[in-house]
């Protein structure tokens, strides 16, 4: 997450926290170095003398008398001692050329103490908020400052003496509680790490005050009541969130699967939780607002009325052509009560909206308004809803810098906390080793470089590898579009032909692309394992790559066979219906390839392989296989749902019979994934990935289908319309006959919609704004370069100090020091 | 989000304010009923030690549970370092865990705890021998805890230097809690791997 860089000493000391209790009060360097300074009194460099000389004693015994030291060996701190400092210029700080009251003072230094008792946790807060409050007020701006190359020295809010009672600081943290605003109140809250005790009495005493304050002031009326909402809207919200949290929906499956397999795994289930609640938002806008109307105020039953064999859950067609999963059955009029004339039976009109001999005022519906407007809603709340989550993903997972420490990053971070199985620990642990050696391995044989030969060598794999994948996806988009076009040709020319096996032959194009969906990942599979290569992380790209690749060109070609020749075909009575069957049966054969692959590839590959080949070693659950699956369905469901309003039931129905599988397949059959998984970025990839090949090319399909494509004539609510944009233009039409006032936002509407030129204006305004970002992005970047050299320049000023520090006090020590050698020798 | 500061601070607000009875007694009936997060994990404090732990804390008993008792938490049985976990929360530093304690430890450990606090308690965690620092003797014993001492004597004081190399920004050879915090900032699995689901 970039936060804001702001160049404050506070923040860079902020860090030694440790809220371990210590009687120590913190003391300020600056004391302490003045008084060093300064000519001690013979008393107190004698006092000074006894504390060292019984801490040599101590010393002697081996024991560590200070925190923080070195540990190199006791005598030669003695020895060097005795003859004053004055050995090693190059490294001052070697520890054990200090002396024991040099030691004292580095262990009560503000670095070493500040984290360490009550006072100066609050101490620093207060400064954070005080900070928080000017930064909310006003910026400083940079000419009041003092000048300096140092944006430390600065007197960027200046820190007062930190030696103030305890208790006067908490009263001024809690007065700056106070007076932040709520949002930031509570983020300072929970971040503080103090006991729960402690931060519930904060807490309590900065509401306690604004009470008061409120009680006795007369607050302006509006202020309190947008006090009195933003309290009511944040209970609201987090009654709300522990709802959601009691429904506690799959809490304890994925419990489990995180505790055996860890996160990488877990992130697929969460991916599916995540696709579910989509699907849902999907369902309940259609149903709501398309399925439920139209199934209170059914049409005209068809003439030809069929019966219900099995085979129309495979192929959606059949019984389920005439009925409210498809477009077709949907009425082009207005909705009204049924008003019963000639004993029951509707008389419907197929014009514009008026039923004849019907005079019921009560419950309006248009049809074909309503179907328009709550796709195009739908999608777009959908955008909405993906692109904040996809931003909110790459903030989180985002370095600005690269890392280069990763040694120090899987030796501290590489721990999952949430693996609880005991198998599955001696598994990490033993990938972790594995990892660590592998690094350890490529840091001191870093200068291994390849010969030519080798490199050329190299480079003709890749190019084969590349050669098969791109070779074999092209032979199966050129066989899926002559297969298409066969079959589309066929359908025609069988009428004649019993009903029932037309329609299973409807499969055919549905298995062949899943046939092939499920065969030629393997095939990409064999070529990286062929290519060999060497950063785990790369081998994941490009199986990614190679994988959407295939998947995109399988999309584009059918979205071409739907749309181009489908649609533009005058021989079928409804094209958007026959659409919606096919995207119904690939829906439908998908999830069942899927569980055939379940099936194959992980249980009866780890039969294979326990029983006949006798390895432990059980089949690896590949996430990003899976997940790419996962997005490629929900592309699917997002192309239907214009054709088949009740596409996300279907799809919700899948996701929840397939996380059950999925889950007993994998707790049975798998094992966890033995290359480093970076799950963040994993994370982030595939959101991106169900953004923008997507849900971008699901909504860019929509949106043409409703822009050119002409509606079929016989059925849906688009009947009459030349395109299915036009129902939206017409209401407009009848709201400016009604009203001559809504002329103008007529006009601006299609003004603006319909000229490319605000599209451009639009597109280019949004590059500006990316530009921006990326030259702030770039500003940080030189931000965290600058403050890192100012690391290390303090720390040389430390070094610096201590080592001056050490070489005054030798100084005075030493006429001291004989004087004593003498007094004691006698 | 399972644990809105709120709600865990509405606990303590109850009993500070004495609030008996009705809210915060529990019996085993609401355990069920009422899912709220910090029932749920009274729920589980009080089977650590049925006898030990009270139902009501409206006399506000100070009750520690021993760091034996709760180190055999299925969550933590198995977690090599869970012998620190419990003490860096624990405020007298060896690991006995009052009820506050407890469910501080487990909304650090949460999904949705700040950053900057969960690098505080994986620092604190790692420091074992307690100087606020990360030195090469901690770094030796988190290596030999994470991979069960399978590296060779040497393999680990190799990776031991190259860690403090790669991560000490101000030179003093060890570890502080900024370079800590650094390293941590460019690591984005951090926030998901140090989560403990309860």
């Amino acid at each position: 997450m970039a936060r804001n860089v702001n160049f404050d000493p506070h923040l860079m000391e902020a860090g030694m926290e440790s809220p371990v209790d210590e009687e120590d009060v913190h003391h300020s360097f600056n004391q302490i170095i003045a008084e060093n300074s300064q000519s001690v009194a013979p008393s107190e460099a004698f006092e000074l003398q006894q504390l060292q000389w019984e801490l040599t004693e101590e010393v002697e015994d081996s024991v560590h008398p200070l925190p923080g030291q070195g540990h190199e060996p006791r005598e030669e701190q003695q020895d060097q001692r005795d003859f004053g400092w004055g050995g090693d210029e190059t490294d001052p700080l070697i520890a054990n050329k200090w002396s024991s009251a040099t030691l004292r003072i580095l262990s009560s230094m503000p670095s070493r103490t500040i984290g360490r008792n009550r006072g100066a946790i609050i101490s620093q807060y207060y400064n954070r908020t005080m900070q928080l409050r000017r930064r909310r007020q006003s910026r400083p701006s940079i000419k009041d400052l003092s000048r300096s190359a140092r944006p430390s020295i600065r007197g960027y809010g200046n820190e007062e003496d930190t030696t103030d009672a305890e208790a006067r600081k908490r009263e001024h943290l809690v007065n700056n509680l106070q007076n932040l605003s709520v949002s930031d109140r509570v983020r300072m809250l929970r971040e503080m790490p103090l006991s729960v005790a402690e931060k519930s009495n904060l807490r309590g005493l900065a509401l306690q005050k604004e009470r008061q304050t409120q009680a006795s002031g007369q607050m302006h009326c509006c202020s309190q009541l947008k006090y009195y909402t933003i309290i009511a809207a944040r209970q609201g919200w987090y009654s709300w969130l522990s709802f959601l949290h009691s429904l506690q929906l799959w809490q304890v499956p994925l419990k489990r699967v995180s505790g055996r397999f860890g996160t990488g795994v877990l992130s697929y289930f969460v991916f599916i939780k995540t696709l579910l609640l989509f699907n849902v938002f999907l369902f309940l806008v259609t149903g709501a607002f398309l399925v439920l109307p139209q199934a209170l105020f059914p049409p005209d039953p068809s003439a030809d009325k069929r019966s219900f064999y099995g085979l129309e859950l495979l192929t959606g067609a059949g019984y389920f052509t005439d009925s409210v999963m498809y477009y077709g059955y949907y009425a082009n009029y207005t909705l009204q009560k049924s008003c019963r004339v000639d004993g029951g039976h509707h008389n419907t009109s197929l014009t514009n909206g008026t039923m004849r001999g019907c005079i019921s005022n009560h419950h309006h519906y248009n049809m074909p308004l309503a179907y328009f407007f709550t796709i195009g809603v739908a999608f777009f709340i959908t955008c909405i809803i993906l692109v904040y989550s996809m931003s909110k993903s790459f903030g989180r997972s985002f370095r600005i810098d690269k890392s280069h420490s990763v040694l120090a990053m899987k030796v501290l971070c590489s721990w999952d906390f949430k693996v609880v199985k005991e198998t599955s620990v001696k598994i990490m642990s033993e990938n972790i080793c594995t990892q660590l050696k592998e690094l350890l391995a490529e840091v001191s044989h870093k200068d291994d470089t390849k010969t030519a030969g080798q490199k050329l060598w190299r480079l003709m794999v890749h190019a084969l590898a590349w050669a098969i994948c791109i070779g074999s996806t092209t032979a199966s988009v050129v066989s899926i579009f002559y297969f298409s076009d066969n079959m589309h040709r066929n359908l025609k020319e069988r009428f004649h032909e019993d009903p029932l096996l037309k329609e299973a032959s409807m499969l055919a194009l549905p298995v062949l692309v899943s046939f092939i969906n499920l065969l030629l990942p393997g095939l990409f599979n064999l070529s990286a394992w062929m290519e060999d290569y060497e950063s785990p992380s790369v081998r994941t790209y490009v199986s990614i790559s190679r994988n959407l690749m295939l998947k995109v060109s399988i999309l584009g070609v059918l979205c071409y066979h739907w749309l181009g020749r489908v649609a533009a075909d005058s021989g079928l009575t409804c094209w958007e219906s026959y659409v919606g069957q096919e995207l119904y049966r690939f829906l439908i054969m998908e999830f069942i390839f899927t569980l055939l692959d379940t099936l194959f590839g992980e249980l009866l590959w780890r039969l294979f392989s326990e029983r006949v080949l006798r390895r432990r070693r059980r089949p690896v659950f590949d996430i990003a296989r899976n997940v790419l699956e996962l997005i490629y369905g929900q592309t699917l469901a997002w192309l239907g749902v214009l054709f088949t309003p009740l596409l996300p039931a279907v799809q919700i129905l899948k996701l929840l019979l397939l996380f059950y599988i999925k889950k007993s397949s994998v707790m049975m059959n798998c094992q966890a994934p033995r290359k480093p998984y970076r799950v963040s970025q994993m994370t982030t990839i595939f959101i991106t990935l169900l953004c923008f090949p997507s849900f971008v090319g699901a909504s860019v399909c929509v949106t043409y289908t409703m822009w050119s494509i002409k509606p079929s004539s016989s059925c849906g609510p688009f009947r009459e319309l030349k395109t299915m944009f036009q129902a939206g233009k017409r209401w407009v039409e009848k709201l400016e006959e009604g009203n001559q006032n809504l002329s103008v936002l007529a006009n601006a509407y299609s003004y603006l919609v319909e000229h490319p030129f605000f599209l451009f204006l639009g597109a280019g305004i949004f590059l500006i704004v990316i530009y921006f970002h990326s030259q702030v992005v770039d500003g940080q970047r030189k931000i965290i370069s600058l403050l890192q050299e100012q690391i290390e320049n303090e720390g040389e000023d430390k070094k610096f100090l201590i080592s001056r520090l050490q070489s005054i006090h030798e100084q005075r020590r030493g006429p001291n020091r004989r004087q004593r050698r003498q007094d004691s020798s006698c | 989000m399972p644990f809105p500061e709120e709600s865990r601070l509405s606990v303590v607000r109850l009993r500070s304010q004495g609030f008996s009875g009705k809210r915060w007694v529990i019996n085993k009936q609401s355990l069920r009923m009422n899912n709220s997060m910090p029932t749920r994990l009274h729920g589980r404090y009080h089977e650590l030690a049925p006898h030990l732990v009270p139902m009501d804390y409206t006399s506000d008993p100070d009750c520690k549970l021993p760091l034996a008792l709760i180190v055999n938490m299925p969550e933590l049985k198995e977690n090599p370092f869970r012998n620190r976990i419990v003490e860096a929360f624990s405020e007298d530093g060896m690991g006995n865990l009052s009820f506050n304690e407890f469910v501080d430890m487990f909304s650090v450990l949460s999904e949705t705890a700040p950053r900057e606090l969960k690098a505080i308690y994986a620092f604190k965690i790692y420091d074992f021998n307690v100087d606020n620092f990360l030195c090469k003797e901690d770094l030796e014993k988190t290596l030999n805890k994470l991979t069960k001492e399978e590296l060779t004597p040497e393999e680990v004081d190799l990776v031991c230097e190259k860690t403090i190399e790669e991560a000490d920004l101000d030179g003093d050879n060890k570890l502080s809690f900024a370079d800590f915090e650094n390293m941590i900032s460019r690591a984005p699995d951090f926030l998901s791997t140090f989560h403990i689901r309860i």
